[in-house]
């Protein structure tokens, strides 16, 4: 990990931003939301809070986010080469930090334990002061800690979760959501399995026993059943089983001819490690090669698997390989500092930090409520991801999703999955009444 | 009066231990750590240690499953939160009394074998109810995003005396307190003092006495015709609605209960913080509880920009380099630091930091401290040996 250093010149830049900070009249940062809120910050720096996973099972993840957090800082604060600062549009960061308060950030390890993850943001809630909220490897841990901003009064900008559930039926006025979920997945990727493998295909769903993996099971069964697929089984599996045998062998003599993966992280990587051993991919039933697809891929993940992923179909946010501006200049970015392309779970972490600082920018205030009317129908462009909106009714974002294969011909250690196709926003975007829920008030919390 | 109540010998103890905890606030303070959140978690897992060192510490019973009696607790607390009243005292009545049943279930199973078979045991059951918890039981525990408030909870007790229609998430607590905060703190703290009582009454009486006794030589006691059954299953159920009631506190601070809770690493986590601080001892299970929980949450927080602060004085090379080195024992290494704290403790101090502070206390009192150690250990071979 390379060190942020302080040293005389960033003193002083600091320095010089906090001064303008004070010097600007105060009826430029007060409009009409009052000062008194949680945390508001008083001196010439706004601190931040990265919650990610640091040990545990998604501890790599985390150490991406990380990255790209510290990052998206440099950028803020007018360090580095601005990366997606000079791509997005409309933005109004200037470089100087946000509202000309010069960005400090705190860290903590969530452990992906709701009570770890919730008793860290706390800490920076708390003893920090931290302002905003932001990280999260797993749902659960993401829809816990937003429901703390939530009655905390700070924002949460979500990082890596894909479950319905985080702008569904758990959404919150103070949460928001880059990343997609799992009904787009099942939207993307349901077209391109009809193109590839044909309509009359039987599924076999492996699912991970958790939230998170029921609402993608439901939501990829849905959409395949929707393009004339026939689900024979769906069986749950307990989370980090390790062994998956017992699993897989009676898929065999299911009769399916398609097994579906809902495994994230290591219980992926084995799943599919072993469906490859036992000869799935070799079998041919009813007349049809046997294949597999894994709705939610991640390079981190697909580096695990190895060769096993070769031709492999699933969906992803965001890929280091796109030739937009705005993934060229964060790829380069990110390279020039670390050495290798960052993972999407950098790139949604990444973007998240941006948006929300450009919010307080254009809010004019750092008072949550200014900030959700801020981002609140927000549209933006050359993030990655095309078109970009964050949805008033559940504050999640709509835009292109990519539908990936694990590449045949990998010409390097990081060219693991191909973008096949780049399902475009009209076709993934749904009502957002079917997932229940309800946002609530925006909180402010006390001063 | 008084000498009924408390043994005089134990009063300056007692008034230090209340004095302590009320002034946490400002005594943490310059170690970063006088923020309501990280107190409550000190008193609630002072609690939560206080209960399981009167089983393992008196009858030397190790038992892996508190956690799920810890997050029973929760459970219970949440729902009567979700269904009764958002007042915090039914919750923890309740939680405490279902900690309690659920220990009596399991420990009429688990005690009916003791040593390494009785420990298998326990943590078996905490699987078993982890497993449940996270997914069998959805329905009752809502799986791995955890237990948490509604706003159209039915809450009948509230419902029942009030007609006024919330509009944003309740909160817990006391007739009007609230439990989030200082305040919440504060409450927990009241409730640690009154535990840190209950259990030095019962080191000082004659079931404790008996329980030491099982520690001792359990067999010997058997011969004498006594059965030593009804001793250990009391002291694991009060042991188990200490965990409950703790695990209660927790969803009283913040009112969400997750599987995770109930997991092995949590009820391994109390055996740390019981032998980190000096098994047997009153005062050690908290010292332990506090330092886990300091070092879980400060150091995991500290990263390489604090760090570099921290080393500022040094030359900019040398000052890379103690960052470099530093590093690997903070942020994501915290569990380094703790494991090489706790390899240190059980080998120099097998008594625990309480062995530590009185060697101190020795050497101080006698001036040198030539037969300090000799004492020091005497006088911990009788409870903690």
């Amino acid at each position: 990990m390379k060190k942020l250093s302080v040293n005389r010149r960033t003193v002083l830049k600091g320095t010089t931003a906090a001064a303008a900070g004070l010097a600007m009249p105060t009826f430029f940062h007060s409009k009409a939301y009052a000062a008194n809120f949680t945390n508001a910050p008083t001196g010439g720096s706004v601190t931040l809070g990265f919650n990610v996973p640091q040990t545990g099972a998604y501890a790599d993840e985390g150490g991406d986010e990380l990255r790209a957090y510290k990052l998206a800082v440099k950028h803020l604060n007018g360090e580095g080469d601005g990366g997606m600062l000079n791509t997005i549009k409309p933005l109004s960061l200037k470089g100087n930090g946000i509202l000309g308060k010069k960005v400090a950030y705190v860290t903590g390890d969530t452990q992906t334990k709701s009570d770890a993850a919730r008793a860290s943001a706390k800490r920076m809630i708390e003893k920090d002061g931290a302002l905003m909220i932001t990280g999260g490897s797993s749902s659960g841990v993401a829809i816990a800690t937003q429901g703390l901003c939530q009655e905390a009064g700070v924002i949460f900008m979500a990082g890596l979760t894909h479950s319905n559930d985080t702008t569904g039926k758990d959404k919150k006025r103070n949460g928001f959501r880059h990343f997609f979920n799992a009904y787009m997945s099942g939207a993307a990727l349901a077209p391109v399995l009809k193109k590839n493998y044909g309509a009359d295909r039987n599924a076999y769903h492996l699912t991970a026993d958790y939230t998170w993996g029921w609402t993608q099971e439901e939501s990829i069964k849905n959409s395949t059943e929707a393009i004339g697929w026939n689900t024979v089984n769906a069986v749950r599996t307990p989370l980090g089983a390790g062994d998956f045998s017992q699993y897989i062998t009676p898929v065999l003599n299911s009769g399916a001819d398609v097994l579906i993966l809902n495994h994230y992280g290591k219980d992926m990587i084995n799943s599919l490690t072993q469906a490859v051993q036992f000869g799935l991919r070799d079998k041919v039933v009813n007349g049809k090669d046997f294949t597999i697809v894994v709705p939610l891929y991640s390079r981190l993940m697909a580096q695990g698997a190895g060769k096993n992923v070769k031709g492999i179909f699933g969906s992803t946010n965001w890929h280091w390989s796109l030739q937009d501006a705005g993934s060229k200049a964060f790829v380069k970015s990110f390279g020039q500092e670390y050495g290798f392309p960052p993972s999407q779970a950098a790139h949604t972490c990444y973007v998240q930090t941006i948006m929300y600082a450009d919010a307080c920018e254009r809010a004019g205030t750092f008072n949550p409520c200014g900030v959700v009317e801020a981002l609140e129908g927000h549209k933006f462009d050359g993030a990655g991801n095309g078109a970009t909106e964050y949805r008033a009714d559940d504050h999640q974002c709509f835009k292109d999703v990519l539908v990936v294969k694990g590449n045949e011909n990998p010409t390097s250690q990081f060219d693991i999955l191909e973008v096949v196709e780049v399902t475009p926003r009209s076709q993934v975007e749904y009502d957002p009444k079917i997932f229940g829920g309800n946002l609530g008030a925006c909180n402010a919390g006390k001063a | 009066m008084m000498h009924n109540l408390i043994n005089k010998r134990d009063l300056p103890l007692f008034l230090g231990f209340i004095v302590v905890v009320l002034l946490a606030p400002i005594i943490m303070n310059p170690l970063g750590a006088g923020y309501p959140d990280l107190l409550q978690k000190f008193a609630i897992f002072g609690i939560f240690a206080i209960g399981f060192n009167i089983l393992f510490g008196l009858t030397g019973y190790l038992s892996f499953g508190h956690a799920a009696f810890l997050g029973v607790g929760s459970y219970t607390a949440v729902w009567t939160f979700k269904l009764l009243t958002m007042n915090v005292v039914p919750a923890i009545f309740l939680s405490t009394l279902m900690g309690g049943l659920f220990a009596l279930l399991i420990g009429v199973v688990s005690l009916r074998r003791s040593g390494i078979y009785f420990s298998i045991l326990t943590l078996a059951f905490a699987q078993m109810a982890y497993n449940l918890a996270y997914s069998v039981l959805t329905p009752i525990t809502n799986g791995e995003t955890g237990l948490q408030l509604r706003l159209h909870d039915p809450r009948y007790l509230d419902n029942f005396l009030t007609s006024s229609v919330e509009t944003s998430l309740p909160s817990t607590t006391f007739f009007g307190l609230s439990m989030s905060g200082f305040s919440g703190f504060y409450f927990c703290a009241v409730i640690l003092i009154i535990c840190f009582y209950v259990s030095l009454r019962i080191f000082r009486s004659p079931f404790g006495v008996m329980l030491r006794a099982v520690k001792s030589n359990q067999e010997r006691m058997s011969y004498t015709g006594l059965n030593t059954r009804p001793y250990t299953l009391a002291a694991f159920v009060i042991s188990g609605m200490f965990a409950g009631l703790a695990g209660g506190l927790m969803a009283v601070t913040d009112p969400l209960a997750g599987a995770e809770r109930m997991q092995w690493t949590v009820g391994g986590e109390v055996v740390l913080m019981t032998i980190l601080g000096g098994a047997g001892t009153l005062i050690g299970p908290v010292l332990g509880a506090v330092t886990i929980k300091y070092f879980e949450n400060i150091f995991s927080s500290l990263n390489d920009n604090i760090l570099m602060g921290f080393f500022s004085f040094m030359p900019e090379p040398l000052q890379h380099a103690a960052t470099a080195v530093a590093g690997l024992f903070v942020g994501e290494g915290w569990h380094l630091t703790l494991g090489a704290l706790f390899v240190i403790i059980v080998v120099f101090l097998p008594g625990g930091l309480m062995e530590g502070l009185s060697r101190i206390g020795k050497l101080f009192r006698r001036g040198g401290g030539g037969d300090g150690k000799k004492d020091a250990a005497a006088k911990f071979a009788t409870p903690a040996e």
